[in-house]
Order: C-alpha cells, then structure tokens, then sequence
C-alpha cells in the first residue's frame, strides 16, 4: 500500500486536482472466498458527474479468461512507465498482493491457477449489471464505448457487428469512438450509426477527398448541472494498419492540431468538463495529453492496458480501462464552473462468478448467440497449455497459428498479425470453434502463400518492429510484434529502424536466412485487396482437429535485447 | 488534351471586404511520373500538370509550378483576401498543351 | 515508383522502403535548394510544415506549408528521386502565405519547405514522413 501511495502522490504533486483511486480492500477479502458483489461495486459516491468507460470488448459477449501480458515494454519515456511494467513489477507498482483476485485480474503470474481460482471475466451482461448498479447511484452517469466493439467474434463477423451493436444499445451508450469497427466496410458502417441512438464520434476522421471532418468531433452533455463536452478520437492509424480499401476516402491520424481546435472550441462554448474518448492508444494518449491543453479527462482504450488508478499528465486524468469486457471504469468527478476540482476512480474488475447477470441481457445475448449456438459450440480439440496471445512477441496461440499455417499452407515461414485480441485458455479447456473464432476473426482473414526474400522479409520485421518500438509514440499503432513461424530473430528494441533486427534463421535447421534467397510465406491479415486463400479459422481448426490435442512448448526463437 | 481532366473548386460563395478566405482546388488528373515502367520494361512517357495559377479579379494569388511527385488528382489549398466581390479564375496546364479553366464568383456579404 | 513494387509484391504488406539516400538522389536535393536560394545559406524562421506522421498512403500525402510574408516557396522531397514537388509564388491577391497539396513520396523521409523572404532571405523546416509497410493494429 504504501508503493501504491507514493506512486499516486508523485502523480497528483502538481495537480491541484484532488483524487482517490484505487481497487479497494477486496483483496483480501477474496482470498478469503468472501468476495461479493457488493465489494466489486462498492463506491462512495463522488462529487456531481459519473463517467463510465467500457472499451476494446472485441465482441466478447461472455466471460473470457484473457492473460495480461508478460512482455510490455515501453521506449523512450514510456520505459519503466504503466502500462509498460509487468508481472511483479506491476504488482509492487500498485501494491497488490500475488495471488490476490486483483492480481490475477490484471497480470500474468501464475494465470493459470489463479484463473481456476477466480474464474473467467467479463460478460456483456455482468457489465449490464455493473452499469445499472451505477445508474441507481448516479442516473445521470455518461456510458463510453472506447471501440473495437464489434469486432472479434464469430457471432459478430456473421451479423456484420449487428449483435454488439444491439448489446451495446440495450446497454445504453451515450456515445462512441471506433477502429476495427471500420473492418466491416465504410457502408456498414455507415448503415450502422445511421441507426445508433447514440454518437458516433471521431474528431480525426476525415474525407481524405476534400480534407474536411467527416463525422461529428464530440457531442455535448448536460449532467450534474454542468455541460460536458465529449470528444471522440479514432484509431489514428487506420489507413495504415487496417485495410485502407475498406474504407476508402477515409483519412485519420492523430491530427494533434485538431484536437487542441476541437478542445477550444468547445471551452469557447463554454464547457465545464472535457473528456476526450481515445482509440490512440496509451503511449499516444500520454504524448497528446501533454500537447495538447485544456483536456480534462482522457478515456484510453486501443493498447488494451488495464491499470488500476488514473495516470496524470499535468492536468489531464488518463484512464485506461483495459479489454474484452474484463474491466468497466467509473470515473466520479467533482466538476465546477469551467473547471475539474476533483476525482474518485475505480477500475472495476468483472469478476464473472462475482457479478450477477443482468437477466434482461443475458436474454438477449442468448437470443443474439441462438443462431450459431451449436456452430460455437463445437470441440475441435483440447490444450495441454495455456493458450494466450496478448504480449510484444508470440504467445502460445500466435505459436499454435504459426505451426497450423506452415502445415496446412506447406510453406517454410509463417507470419502472424501482432493483434491485442484474443482471449485465453487454460490448461485442459477443449477448443471449441468459437475459441478458433476467438483468436482469428476478421473480415480479412485469407490465409496467402507467397514468396519473400531473406531481404524482405527483414524489412518487414523492421518496418513491424518500429511501430512498436520507435521511441515518439505518434510513431507508435499500438499492435505487438508480427510473431513467427519457423524463423528465429534477435532484436535490440533500443536501435532505431534498421537496426534492430538480427541473425534471421530458420528454425527448422538453424540456417541464417539469406537476403537474396527466396522463402516461402504463409500468412493472413492481409491489408492488400483481393489477397487469396482459405479463411485462418478453417486453416487452424483443420489443424486443431488433426492434432486432437494440442500442446504448444516453449519458444525461444526471439530473442529480445535493449529493454 | 487529356479527356478525364475535370476541375473542381471550393470557393466560398461570399465574403466580409477584407475578409481572407480559403481556397481548395481538384483536377482528376493521372499525373504519369515519366518514372514507371510498363509491362513490357519500357518507360511510360511522362503527362503532368505543370503549372496552375489562380488569380482575382485579374490580380494573381498564387502561381504554382508542378513537378511529378505531386499527387494524381492534384489537390491545393491556400489562401485569398477578398476586397471587393469579383471573380476568382483558375488555370491548370498540362504537359500535351492543354489549359483548363473554372472561374467562380465571390459576393460582399 | 511506389506503384509498381506495390504490384510487385502482391501481398498484404504493401509497398517497401528502399535503402540508403543514392548519391546521385542527394546531388539533385542540393542542386534543387541552390537554384532556389541562389546559393545562400538556409536559416530558421517563421515557417512551419504539417505532414503526417506515418503516411496513410504513400502517394498522396497532405503537405501543408506556412511562411508569413513569404513571396514564394518550395516543397521537396528530400528521399525522392526528382526532389523538388512544387513552386509557390504567391501574388498580390494571396490572403496568407499557406499552401497545401498532396505528394508522392517514395520511402520514409523528411519533406523539406523553403520559403524566400522578402528581403531574398531563405529559411527552411523539415518533417519526418515515415512511409510504412503496414503493421498489426491491435
């Protein structure tokens, strides 16, 4: 506790915001098997504004077991900084206990038996109780969807994001921000918020055509006697990371220049609070908080980083609610004439054993699931091990994806994308089709072969590497690494592009991978248009079937320096 | 003349006297580089705009000559002051010798 | 062109960055910034470049310049094989000395805008533009 203290004073020193924060006392409480709900949702209420941000669910209408990272690490100034401190040191950081309920929530340590322990997280209808719970204290609470909402799931790929976006509508949203969202297509998207209740927000997106804003930059809110403006920031790097052809005429971008107009425009108009709703990404979020003046408050999503108190960057609140439904924030502001006086913050765990099911939800995540129920449901195969993706380098589904697509495409190298999503599974979880789902949805899931150079194939790695690793974090997407199938690399984080990829091999034979050789390639995720093969789910659900069980071993075919 | 070159202006349509005004201009142009290559290896001749002028009222505000690292579909964007109402004209060039011209007015509100 | 090797590899990764600047590519960005400046040292000033970060698409990135009481400017690209982009003058009817375009780069590399002053003076800024192959996002 006393850690925690410090690190909460040496953030609010030369704020003269006052704050609480915190996880509670449930702990404790829960290693003695006494945690309840009431814990969970146990807040003082606090001062005249309530904001609520839920962000990245990636369509995880059910509890999920989702592993943190054991590798996170942070450039430049973000070194040794939350989010980019893990295990251990996140625990000591924060004063948590190993092995606590809180512990488990938001590390790797020991997943897999405190997992068993403490049972699976999130839920869209334990969020639906949590949600309502805080409305009964505070009706006028503001809910804020971060994006990557109707993504990552096999019910949310076939209804084209219909059954998130009718979750997220009995949940009752007040607005959002979006990313994988645009996978479906600039018409379905448009389709979609022509339909919302709620807005739409995205102060960057522009008609790249004419280079004007393209949807509405925020939305206003009266609550708590005060107006409130709510800025919506997309994911800034769309075009790039996602494919552009999907949604064409688009530009986004941090747009730093608009951000600040945006902000004065809506102090102009007199605001009292501003919130800036984000899918940039913390690192980024961090820089622009330091930028750009007058933002409030900052609900982070994208990086899918979970820390447990708010992180101050002069006067703006950054909070960063984590993923996949395993967190929602509530955020209770004092809020004056023109002016933020003080702040009470939990970062709610979803403990799904814990956390009742709101009924009405759960009635219509079964109706929404009914459909494809015994699709999902079918056991493909079983693991021996922990199955996780989240992490700088591979995790055991990135290795378990690799080894299906060097057997099923015949190729030498398979390439994987560094995406954040994808829950868990335990040791001894069968593997059902959503699970495959789980771990590979997308509507840009053709598996390619191809043939690369040892030359191309190093810049890749490179030109991957910098958008991690570049100390300027408007230089950062927020992916991970592109993990690897039978190639083995060192990399030095701390060189700049160029640099940091070495001694390339194949892992097979341990042959140095030569720059003018031809390898072949298999991989999916492809931003190009008409990229062809069979879809990744079918690709790995062959190889899960033929495998029956699955057991992923160690791998050390990165090796990592410079951190 | 290239036959798909179709200018379009964003102009506002009237102003304050004195008042600066922003100014953004397209032309569906495919802007060859005369550094790719065809098929068959051999280079593609080069067929750019090569200058584009806007003036007001008979007096310039910018006079731009182009190069081929310019985008097709050549986009710009800059700024008039506008004294009195009148008439804006614009004029792209193009590398066969072709001249396309718009002209929009601007109103003293 | 970044047209071509994005055919050329055909697959998810887009296009590529090339190696080092060519010597002969270097040669031509000073040639270029001489005959503007006419020789003259480029200094610091009152000029300012607005360019994305990472380029959403390399062939047609928005480059904005600003150079209060500039009567003419220029936009290179410092990594391109043709350096020079455009030239600005502006004219009595100019309301500010902006301008914005869209431009080709070919790899990674600073966008450079020169602006001549009045008094025949040059002064210069630069932005990284890094042209990517395209990441994960997560």
């Amino acid at each position: 506790m006393i850690t925690r203290r410090a690190f909460a004073q040496a953030g609010l020193a030369a704020s003269a915001i006052v704050g609480a924060s915190g996880f509670g006392n449930w702990s404790r409480i829960a290693a003695q098997q006494r945690l309840t709900q009431d814990d969970l949702l146990g807040f003082a209420d606090f001062g005249n504004v309530t904001l609520v941000h839920v962000t990245d669910i990636h369509a995880q209408l059910r509890p999920i077991w989702f592993r943190e990272p054991d590798t996170n690490i942070g450039v430049g100034d973000a070194r040794g900084r939350p989010p980019h401190i893990t295990g251990s040191d996140f625990l000591r950081a924060f004063g948590i206990t190993p092995g606590s309920a809180e512990a488990y929530a938001l590390s790797h340590d020991d997943f897999a038996a405190l997992g068993r322990a403490y049972g699976r997280m999130g839920g869209m209808d334990r969020v639906a109780t949590v949600v309502k719970a805080i409305r009964a204290a505070r009706p006028e609470a503001l809910v804020l969807d971060g994006g990557d909402t109707w993504h990552g799931s096999m019910t949310s790929l076939r209804t084209g994001g219909q059954d998130m976006v009718n979750v997220m509508n009995a949940l009752g949203v007040d607005a959002m921000t979006s990313h994988w969202e645009w996978t479906f297509g600039a018409e379905r998207v448009n389709e979609i918020v022509e339909g919302l209740p709620f807005a739409f927000l995205g102060a960057n997106i522009y008609d790249a055509e004419w280079d004007e804003p393209a949807f509405d930059p925020y939305a206003v809110f009266e609550r708590g006697g005060r107006r409130i403006g709510v800025i919506g920031q997309a994911f800034p790097y769309l075009p790039i990371a996602n494919p552009s052809w999907m949604f064409p005429g688009l530009s986004f971008g941090v747009r730093q220049e608009r951000m600040q107009e945006v902000v004065d425009e809506l102090r102009a108009d007199g605001v009292d609070l501003v919130v800036c709703l984000s899918h940039n990404g913390f690192d980024v979020d961090h820089k622009m908080a330091g930028a750009v003046s007058g933002i409030d408050v900052i609900l982070s999503g994208h990086t899918h980083d979970a820390i447990p108190e708010p992180v101050l960057v002069g006067q703006t609140l950054i909070i960063a609610s984590g993923s996949n439904g395993k967190f929602v924030s509530r955020v209770d502001l004092d809020v004056g004439a023109g002016q933020l006086l003080g702040y009470r913050h939990r970062l709610i765990p979803i403990f799904s054993d814990v956390i009742a099911p709101d009924p009405e939800m759960s009635a219509l995540i079964a109706a929404e699931r009914a459909p494809f129920e015994a699709e999902l449901a079918e056991v493909i195969g079983q693991t021996e091990s922990l199955l996780y993706r989240r992490g700088n380098f591979n995790g055991t589904w990135d290795d378990l994806i690799c080894d299906a697509i060097r057997a099923e495409r015949d190729v030498e190298i398979a390439l994987s994308p560094g995406v954040r999503w994808g829950p868990s599974l335990l040791p001894g979880d069968p593997i059902t089709r959503e699970d495959i789902h789980n771990a590979t949805s997308m509507t840009y899931g053709a598996c390619y072969r191809t043939e690369m150079t040892g030359e191309m194939l190093r810049a890749i790695l490179e030109d991957v590497a910098d958008n991690i690793f570049n100390p300027d974090p408007y230089y950062q997407q927020g992916g991970d690494m592109v993990r690897v199938g039978g190639l083995g690399y060192r990399i030095d984080v701390s060189r700049p592009i160029g640099e940091r990829i070495s001694e390339m091999v194949l892992t097979d034979t341990g042959a140095a991978v030569v720059p003018g050789r031809s390898y072949s390639v298999g991989g999916w995720a492809s931003v190009n248009e008409g990229t062809e093969g069979p879809q990744i789910w079918d690709i790995l659900e062959n190889h899960i079937r033929r495998l029956g069980t699955v057991r992923v071993e160690a791998n050390t075919s990165v090796s990592v320096t410079g951190a | 003349m290239a036959a798909d070159a179709k200018p379009r202006v964003k102009v506002p349509k009237s102003a304050a006297a004195g008042e600066v005004v922003v100014i953004k201009t397209l032309i569906t142009h495919k802007m060859e580089s005369g550094q790719r290559k065809d098929e068959a290896g051999a280079l593609i001749p080069r067929s750019i705009i090569n200058r584009f002028t806007c003036d007001f009222n008979g007096v310039n505000v910018v006079d731009v000559e182009i190069l081929p690292s310019v985008s097709s579909n050549p986009y710009f964007e800059f700024e008039a002051k506008v004294d009195t109402a009148g008439e804006f004209r614009f004029t792209w060039y193009d590398d066969d010798g072709s001249v396309y011209e718009d002209v929009k007015a601007i109103a003293i509100a | 062109m970044r047209h071509s090797r994005r055919q050329a590899l055909g697959l998810g990764l887009g296009a590529f960055a090339a190696a080092a600047l060519p010597m002969a590519a270097q040669a031509a960005l000073e040639d270029a910034i001489a005959a503007f400046t006419g020789g003259a040292a480029t200094g610091a000033g009152d000029i300012s470049i607005d360019a994305p970060e990472i380029a959403e698409n390399g062939n047609a990135v928005p480059v904005s310049v600003s150079a209060p009481g500039a009567v003419a400017i220029m936009i290179l690209g410092a990594g391109n094989p043709e350096p020079v982009i455009a030239r600005v003058a502006f004219g009595p009817a100019a309301g500010a000395q902006t301008f914005a375009t869209r431009v080709r780069l070919a790899r990674t590399q600073d966008v450079v805008a020169l602006a001549k002053l009045a008094d025949g003076s040059v002064i210069e800024a630069r932005a990284a533009v890094k042209v990517t192959i395209g990441g994960c996002g997560g």
